[in-house]
């Protein structure tokens, strides 16, 4: 696999005093579904635009296939996007707006009606041909926009939250046909959405950008059991944090002393020494929590805590809890597997236990 | 739907009677006495005699056909310039931040706040033959003469259509801006360019410039995009900007009366001649519906052909898609 087929490298740009992208440097596989994710005004956009041509970096350069695209105007550069409003020509059918980059390129007129008939085909509106977008509906425009943007095999297609217009049953049968076209016309796709859900159904890769910079570049399941940060912690799924200091190493695990809780264990994959101060994050789902304490089976070692239920959330497929123990508040999720038969209910005030297994837990160092 | 009192029919109507009211007052009934007038005499005392066809016949004027075709000749001209001006004025307003374009079409209005009659003086004296746009008028004669000079003579008459070029030879060495056609047309362009840029800055402002953006991003060059996807997307305001030029340009008098000269005389001049002057009312009313009769025929015809273009594009398309879904549904089969 080609490693350097799209590189930002070093690249900065700032509007103003804004600094809206400093000193990235990624690269991406050719034929990778690779996603840019973080929170709005995080400048993922702004790294969106720059590879299609709208923004000029203040420093770095950008390059494809080996190739300096930075200068290049957006017309110059095999590159397309599906905006986030599709951008449809209003004044133009389905099918011109599809032909539009391949009459631009003047291909003969035979090979315009064969790849559009393929593209409509594919994106299953042969029948809406002949439409305008405003007959369209919202899932339908997306696909024309889509369908628009593949038809002349672009080098990288370039998706700014092209999901974020539709509604949640939409958005979720849109995902797998993004996922289905990706693995039909092999082309990189560079997502860019400030949705985890949609980012991590997705992606080969994902890049976790806060405040203009790459917080965390790695795998979905990397991203959400190994988080780089405290920030991409929270901001990839719930978790509970625990910030404390190291006071015991002990092999591979250590204790950490939080003030007024008891000493939580935790897997030392950092290898932290005494002293170190942490924040341990624990996804909710990987917490328990029950009537009785945990049986002995599970051994000496796991963590448990007495505490308090505050508050229940049930959501269908799992209940949230929010439990107090000793002045700290945990949340945990718990799923449902058989309707009525899950042990006796936990009600608001029990005093419950809360327990889970140290290698659940993942450290993110604090810098000092 | 229909719990809307406003959407059954009878509110319908009662919505929309006043404009009906207005219309018929002010725009039918005085058409009909219009059309009426000319179907009566003239008496000496300037009143409106029995009814007869003279006027018809006395509208047999050699003169007439061609101050006709004039002014429809110099109002499509002044229509083309103001179109051609406004369009990448409108394109600028609408891409400025809002508070520029608060003052720039704050701006255009303007002159509004001066007499229409004022503003035509002022152009008088900035016309005189010792001032600088006459020195630009004999500039622009000479530059003209040079490119088009040595062209046949059918592709110089097509230019004379054009409005490119004026009608037989120009004597450089004496002509003046004002008392020309080209004054008229000039302060023509420059009384109607607001109305023509109004309409389609309001069309531009609602237009979504990321649909350049698309357009460039597919490979398009801005001036491709330009064509391809902004004039269209403003086509309404682009008949509106039209009508709003070329309706009152067709009935001007006053630009062609303090400017034109002897050589510029329009349709518009020949009316108020024969009505003020003459105290024909009849004949004027008369010049008046030859005048509506000639641009609506043009424009009917226009109105028919196009509708029958959209029906024909309509089966077109309607048969491409039954094809298009044949081919595919046999492929899925």
């Amino acid at each position: 696999m080609n490693n350097d087929f799209l590189v930002f490298d070093h690249v900065t740009k700032r509007f103003g005093a804004l600094t809206a992208v400093s000193d990235v440097s990624l690269s991406v596989n050719k034929g990778e579904f690779f996603s840019l994710l973080g929170p709005s005004g995080c400048g993922k956009t702004t790294l969106l635009r720059m590879l299609g041509g709208f923004e000029r970096p203040d420093s770095g350069r950008i390059y494809l296939e080996g190739k300096d695209i930075t200068d290049l105007p957006p017309n110059q550069r095999r590159v397309h996007t599906v905006f986030q409003n599709y951008a449809l020509f209003p004044t133009m059918t389905v099918w011109d707006n599809i032909a539009f980059s391949l009459r631009l390129a003047k291909m003969p007129k035979e090979e315009v009606e064969e790849r559009v008939s393929a593209m409509l085909e594919m994106i299953q509106l042969s029948d809406q041909a002949w439409k305008y977008p405003s007959q369209l509906s919202g899932g339908q425009k997306q696909r024309v926009a889509i369908a628009r943007a593949l038809v002349d095999r672009p080098q990288v297609l370039l998706l700014d939250e092209p999901l974020a217009a539709l509604d949640l049953k939409l958005r979720q049968h849109m995902l797998l046909e993004l996922d289905t076209i990706h693995d039909q016309v092999g082309i990189t796709f560079l997502y860019v959405t400030h949705d985890q859900g949609e980012a991590m159904s997705l992606s080969d890769r994902i890049a976790v950008i806060n405040r203009g910079c790459v917080e965390q570049l790695a795998g979905p399941a990397q991203i959400y059991e190994a988080p780089a940060s405290r920030f991409v912690a929270s901001f990839i799924g719930d978790t509970n944090f625990f910030h404390g200091e190291i006071v015991t190493v002990d092999g591979d695990y250590c204790f950490i002393q939080i003030e007024g809780f008891p000493q939580i264990k935790a897997y030392n994959d950092k290898k932290l020494s005494v002293g170190q101060e942490v924040d341990l994050s624990v996804r909710p789902e990987k917490i328990r929590v029950t009537l009785t304490p945990p049986p002995p089976e599970k051994g000496a070692s796991i963590n448990v805590f007495p505490s308090k239920v505050k508050d229940i959330v049930y959501q269908g497929v799992y209940t949230k809890y929010w439990l107090v123990s000793s002045g700290l508040q945990i949340q945990s999720l718990k799923p449902h597997s058989r309707f009525l038969l899950d042990q006796e209910p936990i009600t608001w005030n029990d005093e419950v236990f809360v327990w889970w297994h140290p290698d659940d837990g993942f450290m993110v160092e604090v810098a000092k | 739907m229909n719990d809307n009192p406003l959407r059954t029919r009878k509110a319908e109507w009662l919505v929309t009677a006043p404009s009906f009211v207005w219309l018929a007052v002010f725009f039918a009934v005085p058409a009909v006495i219009v059309l009426a007038f000319t179907f009566h005499g003239h008496d000496a005392s300037g009143g409106v005699g029995d009814w007869s066809l003279s006027t018809w016949r006395e509208l047999v004027d050699p003169d007439y056909p061609a101050i006709v075709w004039n002014t429809i000749r110099i109002s499509f001209e002044v229509t083309l310039w103001s179109i051609l001006l406004a369009v990448p004025c409108a394109y600028a307003i609408a891409r400025m931040n809002k508070r520029w374009r608060t003052v720039v079409a704050g701006s255009i209005m303007l002159p509004f706040w001066t007499s229409f009659v004022v503003r035509v003086f002022a152009w008088k004296t900035m016309l005189h033959p010792d001032g600088w746009l006459q020195a630009c008028y004999i500039t622009f004669l000479r530059v003209r003469e040079w490119l088009f000079g040595w062209l046949p003579a059918a592709l110089q008459q097509a230019l004379v259509w054009a409005g490119l070029a004026s009608e037989g030879r120009v004597d450089v060495a004496t002509s003046t801006i004002l008392d020309s056609e080209s004054a008229v047309v000039l302060v023509s362009v420059y009384t109607f360019l607001p109305f023509a840029i109004m309409p389609l800055y309001t069309a531009a402002e609602k237009f979504d410039f990321s649909l350049l953006e698309a357009a460039r991003d597919l490979g398009a060059k801005n001036f491709y995009a330009f064509r391809k996807i902004f004039l269209p997307g403003i086509r309404q305001g682009l008949v509106s900007a039209v009508l709003m030029v070329f309706i009152p340009a067709i009935g001007s008098y006053v630009i062609p009366q303090m400017l034109g000269g002897t050589e510029c005389v329009l349709i518009g001049n020949k009316i108020f001649m024969r009505a003020i002057q003459n105290r024909n009312i009849p004949h004027a009313s008369a010049l008046a519906t030859l005048m509506a009769v000639s641009v609506l025929i043009p424009i009917g015809i226009a109105v028919w052909w196009k509708k029958r273009q959209d029906a024909r594009g309509r089966k077109r398309l309607e048969e491409q898609t039954a094809r298009l879904v044949m081919t595919g549904g046999g492929r899925a089969g």
